[in-house]
């Protein structure tokens, strides 16, 4: 398996639950970023006020949630706009709740619970929530399975280094090419080695790979041709540039380890 | 070198059987009933028997490997017991765990596959970028084309690392997800 860097924190769900005791402003970073989301902080606020998910103290969470909100805020998180949409969802809950059902009743329509659709919400989202922990589980029993590595075969040892003289075939073939041509005496500026080397680099840093037989196949002239050609020696032997050949005889790429 | 036509002898099974194990062990990837099927010139149910009693076998001797049938193939693996010393040897460390929103991301992908960003938000109440990205560059879900709405946005399901890595099947073995219903309740 190859590692990656993961920019996310790492996650225990057995050793970690998420909570805030503010010490360092680094340390309540860190233990905010536990919350997935709006949805997972909500449900942990509920918990935490032993309430029934069916029958949301709404008034009391969303204090509980807002206070959160602004601790944030204080402490220059970066709040994600998804977390304030919640607020906002949230607000407008304890509002309608503050309705007096008469108005409802007296127009004849079933009121609703303003509360269902994010109840709703919940739901759906905890079970997500449960078959997080199971993959997590999953993947820690995985993690103590080995297999065996691979073997070496033609199939994936494609890619072997090319050497100078690879490169030199190359050369020779775009060089062969250039001489059918007529040539027309026109006044060009010379270009450097200094420029040409300036220009292949920054584009290896944009592109990341350069396919070599296309760059020299921009060249106009000979004279231009071996400059090119220079600054290719040059650059793979003073910088992190490999020369690559995925074929025999294939072409050759020039890329930035 | 001499080509002989000889009258093909049909194997018995113990040689199917030592075949068969000499495949699954040069495969780097869980080898399926198919390809073996294919490479023996024998049929399924031969195939199948002989795993059957092959995984037997390994489980009878209870050694330090283990037969499993992940990604829809055979596969030999290390007991998960000797984890220690495997790591003591390879000198090697678990591999970084996902993230939570990896995680969460992931469930809602591996259960709603195909699935687009939008639908993944709907269910999360959060962006996922980022964790989208955590988990196509472990390639754990792969992009399965462009759902016919407005906007056409790129589906997402979960690819055969995903199975290997944790050690599935196929995806009808992960539980189904109104059981955890029942759990959260």
């Amino acid at each position: 398996m190859e590692q990656h860097q993961t920019e996310q924190l790492t996650f225990d769900f057995f050793t970690e639950t998420p909570h805030i005791t503010a010490e360092s402003r680094d340390e309540i970073k860190l233990e905010l970023g536990k919350f997935a989301g709006p949805l997972d902080l909500l449900l942990y606020l509920i918990k935490q006020e032993k309430a029934n998910i069916f029958d949301i103290p709404i008034a009391k969470i969303t204090d509980e949630y807002l206070k959160y909100i602004r601790l944030m805020k204080k402490l220059d998180i970066s709040l994600a706009g998804d977390f304030l949409v919640m607020a906002a969802t949230l607000i407008e809950i304890k509002s309608k709740m503050l309705l007096p059902r008469e108005i409802f009743e007296e127009a004849e329509e079933e009121m609703e619970d303003p509360r269902k659709e994010l109840v709703d919400r919940l739901l759906e989202y905890e079970k997500f929530k449960s078959a997080a922990q199971m993959l997590y589980e999953r993947s820690t029993v995985e993690q103590a399975v080995f297999r065996r590595g691979k073997i070496e075969t033609d199939e994936n040892n494609t890619e072997t280094s090319a050497t100078v003289f690879d490169l030199l075939t190359v050369f020779q073939k775009i060089l062969s090419r250039h001489k059918e041509e007529i040539q027309m005496e026109i006044e060009r500026e010379e270009v450097s080695l200094a420029d040409m080397l300036k220009s292949l680099r920054k584009r290896i840093y944009e592109t990341k790979e350069l396919n070599l037989l296309a760059f020299f196949g921009e060249m106009h002239t000979r004279r231009e041709l071996v400059t090119a050609f220079m600054a290719v020696l040059e650059i793979v032997r003073t910088e992190s540039v490999k020369l690559l050949q995925n074929t025999t005889f294939g072409e050759i790429v020039l890329r930035k380890v | 070198m001499t080509e002989e036509i000889e009258e093909k002898q049909p194997r018995n099974i113990s040689e199917i059987i030592s075949i068969i194990e000499a495949l699954i062990f040069v495969a780097d990837e869980p080898i399926t009933i198919k390809s073996l099927a294919e490479v023996l010139e024998e049929d399924r149910e031969t195939i199948e028997a002989a795993i059957e009693e092959l995984r037997g076998e390994y489980e009878q001797r209870a050694g330090g490997l283990q037969l499993r049938e992940i990604a829809g193939g055979w596969q030999l693996s290390t007991r998960t017991e000797y984890h220690e010393e495997i790591r003591a040897f390879l000198k090697t460390r678990p591999s970084a765990k996902l993230s939570l929103a990896a995680l969460e991301t992931l469930s809602v992908i591996a259960y709603k596959q195909p699935v687009t960003v939008p639908e993944i938000l709907e269910i999360r109440g959060v962006q996922s970028a980022s964790a989208i990205k955590t988990l196509l560059d472990k390639r754990l879900i792969v992009a399965r084309g462009r759902k016919e709405t407005v906007g056409r946005p790129m589906q997402y399901g979960t690819s055969k690392d995903f199975l290997i890595q944790f050690g599935l099947k196929d995806l009808s073995e992960l539980p189904s997800i109104e059981d955890f219903e029942d759990l959260i309740q």
